[in-house]
């Protein structure tokens, strides 16, 4: 896996040049009544490599995704994907471009009214003329790889939470998108799920030359997993680089987030009174 | 008093913008009907949803309502010496207005409930965007099957409803208040005109379009949480009911 990551690495080194820049944000700020989610947010992500985005939770980190996909509209700034803004697209434009997404929700979105296998199948039923044998083997490739072949008559509601989110990893792959977009696909794996998953990521998109993009809090995943990453930290870039860089960044907020501290700038608690003076009544 | 108005204006506003967004998206839903046609399979499972599912509670609701319209107007109409004109007068009335507006209550109830929060569930767990997210237009595929098995549902649950309405009326006016059966049937088949019955089957469209409309509307547009969907679901009963009530007003004056 280093080798992969070498080679991704030099890859990225000489992919800055606007037509590998297959995703672009710029200048992009998007808030929810007068709350302010994401501030001037500017990053690009170039072909083939696979990109992180951590931060600590509800630093808009989905929001971002909803944004790049556009499932959402930023309030000023552009979002450019494979070439096109997507702010100018019409409904039909966007799902074109869609057609070559795939994108794992955090916590699966399964359709629960069909079977596993219908789940993995429903993008090729809805979008292409595929005989049964076809589909067949195309949805069973793909269970297969996530190891959950043998599950492919349960309903989403027979599934535990990490085996939901392997089928819509499945199914998201299943039309072999040209990016893939994973909402925290290690959240409430097994280790022995979360190295197929780790792997199946790499192997994805080093044989499909995929570019990827991976929202995260798992920073040891990440380290390994990563060409770049982005650390959010209140809407906002806090800092960016290869996980090594990041590692050894000496901005505060960064420090604390990548090791864990509870001290630090990044406050772990949200905004309230003084502890003391709340239990003994003195504040409400 | 400042307060109030400013109160007033919010709630104003707030009304507009939920009216012109309900006009927009069910224009968005009439345009994509016609795909949805194409491909009749997702419509009929939800006729049987939205019909099939709630025929019990229309037929038990139409015998009694058909028998206590038997009893009153047995009452009412002995007192004139012209019982024999039960079977007219609870026909009359079960076809033109009691079968549609009942059997649209009790639907929003039943079938309406249940497409909103459906709807509101799928979207607080992500499968609407997930839809989106493959680029499947979840108005295509989610709404407008469901919009359209109420609009078919309706006027046959409707139908049903009157029908079961008047073997009840009959059941207590022959059986039980010893109208003449002979005379019962043979009023009603001369007073019921063919234009009762398309008034019914008039209204019971137009309530099937507002109910459903209302029921996917408010799932759709819902906050995405448990609270937003409970929410949603309460709107759509009383949305629903205050609608048909007002469109039976409308329709009721427009075809005297
Ligand atoms: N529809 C909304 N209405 C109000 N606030 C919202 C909405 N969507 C997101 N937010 C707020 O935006 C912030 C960012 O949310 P987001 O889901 O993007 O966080 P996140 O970084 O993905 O967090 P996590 O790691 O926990 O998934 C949160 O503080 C949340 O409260
Ligand atoms: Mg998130």
């Amino acid at each position: 896996m280093d080798n992969a990551i070498n080679t991704s690495l030099r890859n990225l080194a000489t992919a800055r040049s606007p037509a590998d820049l297959v995703m672009r944000l710029e200048d992009v700020s998007y808030s929810v009544g007068n709350r302010a989610i994401l501030k001037g947010l500017s990053l690009s992500i170039p072909r083939g490599s696979v990109t992180g985005v951590m931060g600590p939770s509800g630093t808009g980190k989905t929001t971002l995704l909803r944004l790049m996909t556009g499932q959402i509209n930023a309030d000023s700034g552009r979002v450019i994907v494979a070439g096109e803004d997507l702010g100018l697209l019409s409904r039909s434009q966007l799902y074109t471009l869609r057609k070559r997404m795939g994108m794992l929700f955090q916590n699966g979105a399964l359709l629960t009214d069909l079977s596993v296998y219908e789940n993995v199948a429903y993008p090729l039923r809805e979008h292409t003329d595929l005989p049964e044998a076809l589909i067949a083997r195309v949805v069973l490739t793909k269970l297969q790889a996530v190891g959950l072949r043998g599950a492919a008559d349960l309903m989403p509601s027979e599934l535990s939470g990490g085996m939901a989110r392997r089928v819509a990893l499945a199914r998201a792959i299943v039309m072999d998108p040209e990016f893939l977009i994973y909402d925290e696909p290690f959240a409430g794996l097994d280790p022995i799920a979360m190295g197929m998953v780790m792997r199946l990521i790499r192997r994805l998109n080093d044989t499909l030359g995929l570019t990827s993009i991976i929202v995260s809090h798992d920073v040891a995943e990440m380290a390994l997993l990563a060409d770049y990453a982005y650390v959010l930290n209140a809407g906002a870039i806090a800092a960016q680089g290869t996980p090594v860089e990041l590692a050894g960044d000496p901005t505060p907020a960064v420090r604390q987030f990548m090791a864990g501290l509870e001290e630090g700038p990044v406050a772990f608690h949200y905004p309230a009174p003084d502890y003391a003076q709340q239990l003994l009544g003195l504040v409400r | 008093m400042s307060g109030v108005i400013a109160q007033l204006r919010e709630k104003a506003l707030e009304l507009t913008l939920k009216t012109g967004d309900f006009t927009l998206f069910f224009g968005r839903m009439l345009v994509a009907v016609p795909a949805t046609i194409a491909r009749p399979s997702l419509v009929v499972a939800q006729i049987y949803n939205a019909g099939a599912l709630s025929l019990v509670i229309i037929m038990l609701a139409g015998l009694f309502v058909g028998m206590v319209l038997g009893l009153t107007g047995y009452d009412i109409l002995q007192r004139y010496g012209s019982e024999e004109a039960l079977g007219s007068v609870s026909a009359i009335a079960l076809v033109k207005e009691l079968g549609p507006v009942v059997t649209a209550l009790l639907f929003a109830g039943r079938a309406g409930t249940a497409v909103t929060s459906e709807i509101g569930l799928m979207k607080a767990t992500d499968q609407l965007a997930a839809l989106e997210m493959m680029a499947v237009d979840p108005v295509r595929r989610v709404c407008v099957p469901r919009f359209l098995g109420g609009v078919v549902s309706m006027p046959l649950l409707a139908g049903i409803f009157s029908m079961i309405g008047i073997f009840g009326a009959q059941l207590v006016g022959v059986y039980l208040m010893r109208v003449d059966a002979g005379q019962f049937w043979s009023e009603l088949q001369a007073a019921m005109e063919p234009r009762y019955i398309s008034e019914g089957l008039i209204k019971s469209c137009a309530f099937g379009v507002a109910c459903s409309a209302i029921a996917v509307h408010e799932g759709f547009r819902c906050l995405p949480t448990a609270e937003g969907v409970s929410r949603a679901t309460t709107r759509t009963v009383v949305n629903s009911s205050v609608a048909v009530l007002i469109i039976d007003y409308l329709l009721t004056a427009v075809m005297l």
